[in-house]
């Protein structure tokens, strides 16, 4: 019995029974479209979380005062008075592998203009803050390094700011708002960027020299932070130890006393983050192919059914001269064609509703090669599997009892 | 002297049924030669219907010899079972057993699907030639729900003569058929007797002897007569004296 004969055979029984075969179908259709479409979102979703990072700077680190400590009372980091001017300074003249640096002090705040007004923050930086977290001014002009010697009134500020701020849409460079009860000069507007994946605006902001803040705002001799970046990504970890270096000797910290500030890089945050983001995957995929496993199990209640129906046609093939091995694998080819149709349907239907919610959720998605051949894959292991139970039944039928069953 | 096509010889088939032993064939020997029409005859429980699936190398003996065409099948495994039941047997049953919403002629091509050496074409032309035998040239394409219990009986006869076998098995083949119907029946394996096909069919009903070559009579296992019959009657002659049904 040549395979194609099989072939033959088989498609002609399920012609048979088109109905009964789509519904066994769709158990796969809805359990490789599931799979398909979750492994989609959640490689979307990782990507686009990526791309956002390494936009953010993937070399990036942020220091914060303060040891990180398990346990007992942590107070906000932003209270913590350990990071210093002076310790910015020490980095910036003795660190070597860092590109750029810049200290961070942020007040809250309301922004007015007039009858306008916006509750945002004051973000004091110097003027590497743009080259560190790649931003650009897209309209006048970043503030410059006298302006931070001389904690000038000037700000550079995001669009969501100058939409609120100035509402009827006249330029803001140039003109005179008030952060609180402090004037400030708009000389920039920054690029836009929206929001990002944790879903803060990042339009909301303005950047202000940050001895303007510490004087003028805070009245504080502290830094909330210093943010810098490494000269490349592969550098950071380095970075991070010279950095721990410089500032413990700063802080005149002897061995074994705990850093009393703490060290985070983007790259740190970002394999948190895409880790959630994994494991969030791993779980709907096995939500769904747990879907694909009742479909499967479906295909082999359907197979042991249709053996007993066709017990006759079975005896009859018997009788006049298939073997065993060609009953058995007249129904294994029966299950392998459902369960592959279903796959390739379920996958081309994966693919649309991935479409679809691209298309109308406007969520990142992106479908993977190896997802589709590893659900085909699963799929024609699913037939083989769950048919085998079913074909070998039939296959060890007694011709003589089969024929004359009722 | 014409060829054996079917030699048997102190054949026994026993059954184990809990602890006991039902004896179904207690020693049955003959010799049925090319060419002849044979009735094998008796009540259920006679051992007919193990007799057949013997023959029809669906059973094997317990004890004795059986050669098919020459080759002895006893000790013959499954497999090389399915395939002499190919090569050289031709089933008939008495509820004809066609596949459903399959045409007449995929009925009759179905066991050359099971035979890799004939091909797809020469598959169509054999089935197409032995449905034109039978009587079925118009109905080819019609499928075996749509029709009549006698046009189902000669799809499945056509679908005995397809592997062009040495021997030509029925089992009750007129059992589900009306009397004209049967007797239209009859004439077919008349008219393939007079061809040189050799047929055994097997039967309770004592009338259909008449219309053979000769008659098996078995009870309890045993042969009590062998007959050759000398006055064959024509059953296309009662064929045709029956009234056609006109209601």
């Amino acid at each position: 019995m040549n395979i194609h004969n099989l072939l033959k055979i088989a498609l002609k029984a399920l012609n048979n029974n088109k109905m009964r075969c789509f519904l066994t179908m769709l158990g796969v259709i809805i359990g490789v479209g599931a799979v398909i479409a979750m492994l989609a979102i959640g490689q979307g979703s990782k990507n686009s979380i990526k791309a956002q990072i390494s936009e953010m700077g993937s070399n990036m680190i942020m220091i914060f005062p303060g040891a990180e400590r398990r346990g007992g009372v942590r107070q906000s980091s932003d209270d913590m008075q350990t990071l210093k001017p002076s310790d910015y300074e020490a980095l910036v003249n003795q660190a070597s592998t860092i590109a750029n640096i810049t200290p961070t002090v942020n007040g809250s705040g309301q922004w007015i203009n007039g009858n306008n007004n916006y509750p945002s923050q004051a973000q004091g930086v110097n003027t590497q803050y743009l080259d560190i977290r790649q931003r650009k001014v897209a309209q006048g002009e970043m503030f410059t390094e006298e302006d931070v010697k001389r904690a000038a009134k000037v700000c550079v500020v995001g669009k969501t700011l100058v939409e609120n701020l100035f509402p009827d849409g006249t330029d803001p460079i140039g003109k005179v708002v008030r952060f609180g009860s402090i004037p400030m000069t708009i000389i920039g507007v920054l690029d836009e960027k929206g929001y990002n994946t944790m879903g803060q605006d990042q339009d909301d902001l303005a950047l202000v020299p940050y001895t303007t803040v510490m004087k003028r705002v805070l009245a504080t001799d502290y830094l909330q932070g210093i943010q810098a970046s490494a000269i490349n990504e592969d550098l950071t970890d380095e970075t991070i130890n010279e950095i721990t270096e410089i500032l413990r000797t700063q802080h005149k910290l002897r061995d074994g006393e705990e850093d009393n500030f703490t060290i985070r890089s983007m790259q740190e945050l970002a394999e948190m983050i895409s880790s959630t983001s994994s494991m969030m995957t791993v779980l709907l995929a096995a939500v769904a192919g747990i879907s694909l496993l009742v479909g499967g199990i479906g295909i082999m209640n359907i197979m042991i059914v249709s053996v007993t129906e066709r017990t006759r046609e079975i005896g009859l093939r018997m009788s006049i001269g298939a073997t065993g091995r060609d009953i058995m694998m007249q129904f294994l080819i029966e299950a392998i064609i459902i369960s592959v149709t279903g796959g390739v349907i379920g996958i081309l239907t994966g693919a649309l509703a991935t479409w679809m919610i691209s298309f109308f959720a406007h969520w990142p998605v992106q479908i993977d090669v190896a997802a589709v051949i590893l659900s085909f894959v699963v799929c024609t292991a699913i037939g083989i599997i769950f048919g085998f139970y079913p074909a070998a039944k039939a296959s060890n039928l007694d011709p003589i009892e089969a024929i004359r069953y009722e | 002297m014409a060829k054996e096509i079917i030699k048997i010889e102190n054949l026994k088939r026993y059954f184990k049924v809990g602890d006991e032993t039902v004896k179904a064939l207690r020693g049955v020997s003959f010799t049925i030669y090319e060419g002849e029409f044979v009735t094998i005859m008796g009540t259920s429980g006679s051992g007919k219907s193990t007799l057949l699936n013997t023959l029809g190398c669906l059973d094997t003996p317990s004890s004795g010899e059986y050669l098919l065409d020459g080759i002895p099948v006893k000790g013959m495994g499954k497999n090389e079972r399915a395939r002499i039941r190919n090569r050289k047997i031709g089933f008939i049953f008495q509820n004809y057993n066609l596949l459903p919403k399959t045409t007449a002629l995929e009925n009759v091509e179905l066991p050359l699907l099971y035979n890799p050496a004939v091909g797809a074409r020469e598959r169509a032309e054999r089935a197409e030639k032995c449905l034109r035998e039978v009587g079925l040239g118009e109905r080819l394409m019609h499928k075996s729900n749509q029709m009549s219990g006698g046009q189902q009986q000669r799809v499945a006869i056509a679908r005995a003569l397809v592997n062009n076998p040495v021997i030509i098995l029925a089992d009750e083949a007129t059992g589900n058929l009306d009397t004209r119907t049967s007797f239209s029946i009859l004439t077919l394996f008349q008219k393939l007797y007079k061809e040189g096909k050799t047929i055994i069919f097997v039967t309770h009903n004592p009338e259909i002897a008449m219309y053979s070559s000769r008659n098996i009579m078995l009870r309890d296992g045993h042969i009590v007569s062998d007959e050759y019959n000398s006055d064959i009657k024509s059953a296309e002659e009662v064929f045709k004296s029956l009234p056609a049904d006109t209601d």
